[in-house]
């Protein structure tokens, strides 16, 4: 089964993200643990809002808002990086847990790199699904704790260091 | 000036210790190329036409002599023995070896300082006036907040990858000595009817391909919100900025598309969200910001008497005259001046400095100042606080040293980019072609005589070197394989910025004396008594100029 990052651990991924359907193809979910693009749940809410098994990822040009408030009836939303020099998926990532209160799982796919899981992190995605399934988990892990300490306020630590330091 | 504690050394060292890793992966080849390349150039690292440069940031110019010390051992130990000052009052070292940058890196730590974030699609080193805290015509000293909003965006992790570079400049004076209009967003510190203190907040100016003077997007923003509305500026620009095209990318194209109406609303938005979170500065955290930018002890000075001697020196000694015109300004303190420090002498590519100088102006510095320098966006360095009585001793250490030309603000300091020596996107060289402007006006009395004159080059459209906003502008130009240069006119850096019209067609490096000095004829030839190169130019515009400089020129 294919391996994830979750929670600074590595598991085995229950998942399977669906690629975006051709342009006028519908595309049909199967049973399962899916996680379709936001085109596909947004025109089959009806059908899909119904299951527990079903999450939505969001492509760099889509929006935090375009799930909004029903965000927590979600298990899992994952943010794409096209490219790793993309870096919306931060920002969506922050908008979905501080503006919209997301607790689920926060996932980022695509090509970003192991450099970012930090940064990633601190913007709330707690799990890490990397695109070349070669790479040694283990090792790509390591970058999650680069840093312990920061400066401003983010999802991780609401609290920016100016207000920790003068109490 | 601002002194770390235990977060800001462990936040730094966790930075130089991941940066050494990710170096050691990339030369072992399990980081690519493409990968790296944005993780260095975070670092300040580039590659360059001839070997790597290392930008080093020194936040709002502030530099310490045990900063320069450690600089100039750097150069010795890592590089050439010289480093550069950049227009954005960064260090540059133009040689270092790849392998060996974590262990610059680790020896800037220890004396504060980093290249994090002096390059690559994020927040770059906060820019100020170099004249900060001793200016007369400050209304607020900028230094506090250049360094709260310096600890925000370091390591901000929501910003790290935007569409493209952002740089933020802060004035805090009447004149605006930053270049606020130039940037992505510009902050002019005020003070509103009610006696409290704010920013106008400006977005979307910069140079390059398009320039464009910034807009202003609110008129006051009272200073507890300066934190959470840039964050909202920026994450507008990161979700909506273009990322299709490299040269559409910057704020400045957004906000331009948007109008700047619409993108102030979008702004609005996201802040009411954000407004009074957290991050709002309490009136305790910017006390705290403050009490790192104190006065330095002052002596009591009688002003009335340290002038009348400085004016007996004056009279007897043109020279010193000159310097004192030139290069010492005045101080809000009584008794005492701020002295900049000439890195434009003639054959020296300007903001040039070797490892002997550095230690020299440390010298100077503990001697004069306070340990204490300032860098500019002209490449030059500042004593700020010095007292009158001592002017004479530094202007002959000065001149022993070679940093006593009394040229500043006038036609041979000139604003300069690295251009084709050095640069790799450059489309022509720009450091010979001021050396030549330089050598062209080398009677430094005729020079002084034209008073204020601004001339910037940049050795390709990214305008590093800041044509646009030149008195006179260059821009290297590529004409099929060979070197060109076009030549601009008018642009203005301060309160009334304005961009510079090019003049017409481009010139071979030859012919560029001589068109400099025609357009100076030209000025001569209109100017209204001690009536200043932009005023004039103002009054009668571009085509007596053009005219007589393509007169001679066919
Ligand atoms: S203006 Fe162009 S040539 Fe000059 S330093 Fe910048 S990128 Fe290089």
């Amino acid at each position: 089964m294919p391996k994830l990052v979750k929670d600074g651990v590595i598991v085995d991924d229950q998942w399977q993200v669906l690629p975006k359907p051709e342009a006028d193809e519908s595309l049909n979910v199967p049973a399962g643990q899916f996680i379709v693009p936001l085109s596909v749940w947004l025109a089959q809410q009806d059908k899909l809002q119904a299951r527990d098994d079903i999450g939505v990822w969001l492509d760099a040009d889509e929006a935090a808002e375009q799930i909004g408030a029903k965000a927590n009836t979600l298990p899992v939303i994952a943010v794409n990086f096209p490219t790793f020099m993309d870096g919306r998926a931060f920002s969506t990532a922050r908008l979905l847990r501080e503006r919209f209160g997301f607790t689920g799982e926060l996932r980022a796919i695509g090509d970003f790199m192991r450099d970012q899981l930090c940064y990633l992190s601190r913007c709330g995605v707690n799990a890490f699904q990397f695109a070349d399934a070669e790479l040694d988990l283990t090792e790509e892990v390591k970058s999650l704790n680069d840093f312990t300490e920061y400066y401003q306020a983010c999802v991780n630590q609401p609290i920016p260091l100016f207000r920790r330091r003068n109490p | 000036m601002y002194i770390y504690d235990e977060y800001d050394h462990t936040i730094l060292k966790q930075r130089v210790a991941q940066f050494r890793d990710q170096t050691r992966r990339y030369l072992e080849g399990s980081l690519s190329e493409q990968k790296f390349l944005p993780l260095r150039l975070q670092n300040g690292l580039y590659v360059q036409r001839l070997a790597p440069m290392l930008r080093i940031n020194v936040p709002y110019g502030m530099l310490n002599t045990t900063q320069l010390r450690r600089l100039a051992r750097i150069t010795r130990d890592y590089d050439k023995g010289y480093c550069h000052v950049s227009t954005r009052q960064n260090i540059q070292f133009n040689w270092p070896a790849l392998e060996r940058v974590p262990d610059i890196l680790q020896e800037l730590s220890e004396v504060e300082m980093h290249g994090t974030q002096s390059s690559g699609n994020c927040v770059r080193n906060i820019t100020s006036d170099q004249f900060a805290g001793v200016a007369p015509d400050e209304i607020i000293d900028p230094r506090p907040y250049c360094e709260i909003i310096r600890q925000w965006a370091s390591f901000h992790p929501e910003f790290a990858f935007l569409p493209r570079k952002f740089k933020i400049a802060i004035s805090g004076s009447v004149s605006d000595r930053a270049a606020i209009a130039i940037h992505d967003i510009g902050l002019q510190l005020v003070k509103n009817e009610a006696g409290e203190i704010g920013f106008k907040v400006m977005v979307g100016g910069g140079l390059g391909r398009t320039p464009v003077i910034a807009s202003v997007i609110r008129e006051f923003l009272p200073e507890a919100h300066i934190l959470t509305y840039i964050e909202s500026i920026i994450r507008v620009y990161n979700l909506h900025g273009r990322r299709d095209n490299k040269f559409k990318a910057r704020i400045k194209i957004l906000v331009r598309a948007m109008t700047p109406e619409a993108f102030a609303e979008a702004v609005e938005q996201d802040w009411a969200h954000i407004k009074d979170s957290p991050s709002t500065l309490r009136p305790e955290d910017i006390t705290r910001a403050k009490a790192f930018f104190t006065e330095p002890a002052y002596e009591t000075i009688d002003d009335a008497a340290a002038q009348t001697q400085l004016d007996t020196l004056r009279a007897d000694n043109i020279a010193f005259g000159k310097w004192l015109t030139r290069n010492v300004r005045a101080h809000r303190v009584p008794g005492y001046a701020s002295v900049t420090l000439s890195l434009k002498p003639t054959g020296i590519a300007p903001g040039d400095i070797t490892d002997t100088q550095l230690e020299t102006i440390a010298e100077l510095a503990d001697e004069y100042c306070f340990s204490e320098v300032r860098t500019t966006h002209e490449q030059n360095i500042v004593l700020a606080d010095v007292k009158k009585s001592d002017l004479f001793s530094v202007w002959q250490a000065a001149k022993k040293a070679g940093f006593a030309t009394p040229n500043i603000g006038t036609l041979t300091d000139i604003i300069c980019c690295p251009g084709g020596d050095f640069c790799s996107l450059a489309n022509a060289k720009s450091i010979p072609i001021a050396e030549a402007i330089q050598r062209q006006f080398s009677d430094l009395d005729y020079v002084y005589d034209l008073g204020d004159l601004d001339v910037n080059i940049s050795g390709c459209m990214n305008a590093c070197g800041h044509h646009h906003v030149g008195h006179i502008g260059v821009l290297g130009v590529d004409k099929k394989g060979e070197e060109w240069y076009q030549v601009m006119l008018g642009g203005n850096s301060g309160n009334s910025a304005s961009l510079a019209k090019v003049l017409g067609p481009a010139f071979s490096a030859e012919q560029m004396p001589s068109v400099v000095q025609n357009v100076v004829d030209t000025y001569l030839e209109h100017r209204n008594e001690e009536e200043l190169f932009i005023d004039t130019y103002n009054r009668i515009g571009l085509t007596p100029f053009k005219e007589r400089v393509y007169a001679k020129a066919s």
